[in-house]
């Protein structure tokens, strides 16, 4: 569990950050949202004490982050940036190996740690371990970025726009990535974004942040049926909203019985992709699908009562 | 596919063609009643009896005309090595053929022909090389053979007429001391040069304070002529010889090697720190950024991330205050300090133009022996990713 007590940050006297209080639960992923200059990135970067806070706290399982050397601290905190920063003169492996050689793990035991990630990432070890960061794509190299920020099993994750230099196809496949990655381990992740798409997709919870103050912190789905200021509403798009609710809500979760025709969709695919198949093809009725199996069908009816506001 | 007959021909290979054929009309050597007195030019085929000439020309006319091929650079390299081979039977039929009954005293060496075809025919072996791409390993194979072939053409004393080569007969031993003392200043103050230089380099990386402060009185002292500062070195040195006890003893004095020694190392300085900031400078910021939120102190970034991928510019460095240095320390001849500049300046003051160059040809060969190696030291530093994508 990571708490933030009270974190505040000033420059000048003016106020990065501004009395930032939270709480993450353990094997959860938090993402920060707001505008350039909201102090989302300040308050990312005090997690590991890459700035030091003006006033206030972080504890991690109970711990407080000043309780040891910033250095120390910060080998047991994953850290991904836009970009990656991967060091070019170092291979696949050495640059995945970067924290458990800080922390002087036995030589067998990073290489078989680093093989378990890169295969983790779909990269073939034999294919990939000894290759240098410019010989991969850009998406190849932000999974080594993600792969080297977990390499030493860290209590906590951050990423700060990790996705941020990625196109939008590859972007998708990233964060779909990161999500199933972060579920089969069970980590714990606070990113920081500027896209609320970005923020709904993989969030369990949102922390919008504005002119350095936390302004909500909710589950996603209330972030956007009750956004709690203007700006919260501006963020998540008047227009957009019920699409937006309907892309956090699993076809799973509305499947009838009956067997409507045409192509049939995946069981975890989300609402809005179920909407958008029987808009495209002017179906009333989409038939739904598990492994290959069809088990039901989901209705225009069902998506659209999903989708109005209940107050 | 037919390729037009415009671009069959290898531009620079035209060029030098050309220019080569015209420098073949230019006299190849020179011969004079002694040492000091100018010399009567004489074109290549007019040196020696034609069955004598004639292979070394065809070898040059024939090595101009296969620089030509644009697709073939081996055959161009070949043409140029043949070339160079013939330039030096040129010479070793000349030499002795004009020296037949032209007295005691008379001193053959190379003209103007012979230095604009020797010209040539490096610019041709360099455009080859150049097309050619080698990796560092066979340039460092190639280097190790020309310096090879050089000293075995040397050695072997088919030149041993040029007057050149008299000048050095006539003082073997101060030429060996001389090479051994050119060595040392230029070594010896790259060496002070480098432990003083990156340690200041990298504070200077760490704080812009020192930066600020530091840079410019370096930049100040390269702005200083040559000329000017290794005389500034005689009061400033004679004065610490006679007033600290001790560094009198250890040598220390106006005049000689430490003014020179002292004046190199000064020159030294901007390149290496400056270069030194420049590579440390030059890591990508996000990568310093990852290295710093991974948990690695200070040192483990300079030494794991900066140096490694900084190690190309700070060697540029190296290799720029080696190469100067071993220019500039002709100019300790002046005042003293020793090396191949004493010869340059003594031909100076007896107007003996082949002494001046026994000085400033092992200089300019030295210089660039050290330049192509350097060259190649800074290649295989380059981090692999690099290399791979030229």
């Amino acid at each position: 569990m990571i708490e933030i007590i009270g974190l505040t940050k000033t420059y000048d006297s003016v106020k990065a950050v501004d009395d930032v209080t939270l709480t993450v639960e353990s094997g959860t992923i938090t993402v920060i949202v707001g505008t350039s200059g909201s102090g989302k990135t300040t308050l990312l970067r005090m997690v590991n004490r890459l700035e030091e806070p003006t006033s206030g706290e972080v504890r991690i399982n109970g711990a407080s982050t000043q309780a040891v050397a910033p250095h120390i601290l910060r080998r047991r905190i994953g850290y991904v940036i836009q970009g990656n920063g991967l060091f070019p003169h170092h291979t696949v492996a050495r640059n995945i190996a970067a924290v458990p050689n800080l922390l002087n793990w036995p030589r067998d035991r990073i290489a078989a740690r680093v093989d378990e990630l890169l295969d983790l990432f779909s990269l073939d070890p034999d294919q990939y371990r000894d290759r240098y960061p410019a010989d991969l794509s850009g998406g190849q190299q932000q999974r080594v970025g993600v792969a080297r920020a977990l390499a030493s099993r860290p209590d906590l994750m951050l990423m700060d726009e990790p996705f941020g230099a990625l196109d939008p196809i590859i972007r998708a496949r990233a964060q779909d990535d990161l999500r199933r990655i972060q579920r089969k381990l069970g980590s714990t992740i606070l990113l920081v974004t500027h896209d609320m798409e970005e923020a709904i997709r993989l969030a369990d919870r949102i922390a919008v942040m504005d002119g350095g103050r936390l302004v909500q912190y909710d589950a996603p789905a209330r972030i956007i049926a009750h956004p709690a200021t203007g700006f919260v509403a501006d963020m998540v798009g008047d227009v957009e909203r019920p699409l937006r609710l309907l892309s956090l809500i699993p076809v799973s979760e509305v499947v009838t019985d009956g067997s409507a025709d045409g192509a049939a969709i995946s069981a975890e695919a989300s609402l809005r992709d179920a909407l958008s198949a029987c808009l495209w093809t002017g179906r009333t009725a989409v038939p739904v699908e598990r492994d290959g199996v069809r088990i039901g069908q989901v209705t225009l009816d069902a998506i659209r009562a999903r989708a109005e506001f209940r107050a | 596919m037919r390729v037009p007959w415009h671009r069959a021909f290898s531009a620079p290979g035209v060029l030098f063609a050309g220019l080569g054929f015209a420098a073949l009309l230019a006299p190849f050597m020179t011969i004079a009643a002694n040492r000091i007195v100018a010399g009567d030019g004489i074109r290549a085929w007019d040196m020696a009896p034609d069955y004598a000439t004639w292979p070394g020309l065809a070898a040059v006319l024939v090595g101009l005309l296969l620089g030509l091929p644009e697709r073939l650079a081996l055959v161009r390299l070949g043409g140029a090595v043949q070339g160079l081979c013939g330039l030096v039977l040129l010479l070793s039929i000349g030499g002795p053929a004009l020296l037949e009954g032209a007295g005691t005293n008379a001193r053959v060496s190379p003209a103007l022909g012979f230095w604009c075809l020797l010209g040539i025919f490096l610019l041709l072996v360099a455009d080859a090389l150049v097309r050619m791409a080698p990796g560092p390993p066979a340039r460092a194979g190639l280097l190790a053979l020309a310096v090879g072939a050089l000293a075995a053409v040397l050695g072997s004393g088919v030149l041993s007429d040029l007057s050149v080569l008299q000048e050095y007969a006539s003082r073997r031993e101060a030429f060996l001391a001389a090479a051994w003392r050119h060595l040392g200043l230029a070594f010896g103050s790259l060496a002070l040069a480098a432990v003083i230089g990156f340690p200041l380099g990298i504070l200077c990386h760490r704080a812009a304070n020192l930066r600020a402060a530091t840079l410019p009185v370096l930049s100040f002292l390269q702005t200083i002529p040559s000329l000017a500062m290794f005389g500034l070195m005689i009061p400033v040195l004679s004065w610490v010889g006679r007033t600290v006890p001790g560094a009198e003893a250890a040598g220390i004095a106006g005049i000689g090697f430490a003014p020179a020694f002292l004046a190199l190392v000064l020159y030294a300085l901007l390149p290496i720190v400056g270069n030194t900031v420049a590579g440390l400078a030059a890591t990508p910021p996000a990568a310093r950024e990852a290295a710093r939120g991974m948990g690695m102190t200070p040192g483990q970034r300079l030494w794991r991330v900066e140096l490694p991928l900084g190690l190309p510019v700070i060697l540029t460095g190296l290799r720029i205050v080696l190469v100067q240095n071993i220019g500039l320390a002709v100019i300790a001849g002046l005042i003293g300090g020793g090396g191949f500049g004493t010869f340059v300046f003594q031909g100076l003051n007896q107007t003996a133009t082949d002494l001046i160059l026994l000085g400033a040809l092992p200089t300019v060969a030295l210089a660039l022996t050290a330049a192509l190696f350097m060259d190649i030291l800074v290649d295989l530093t380059r981090p692999a990713q690099e290399a791979r994508h030229d």
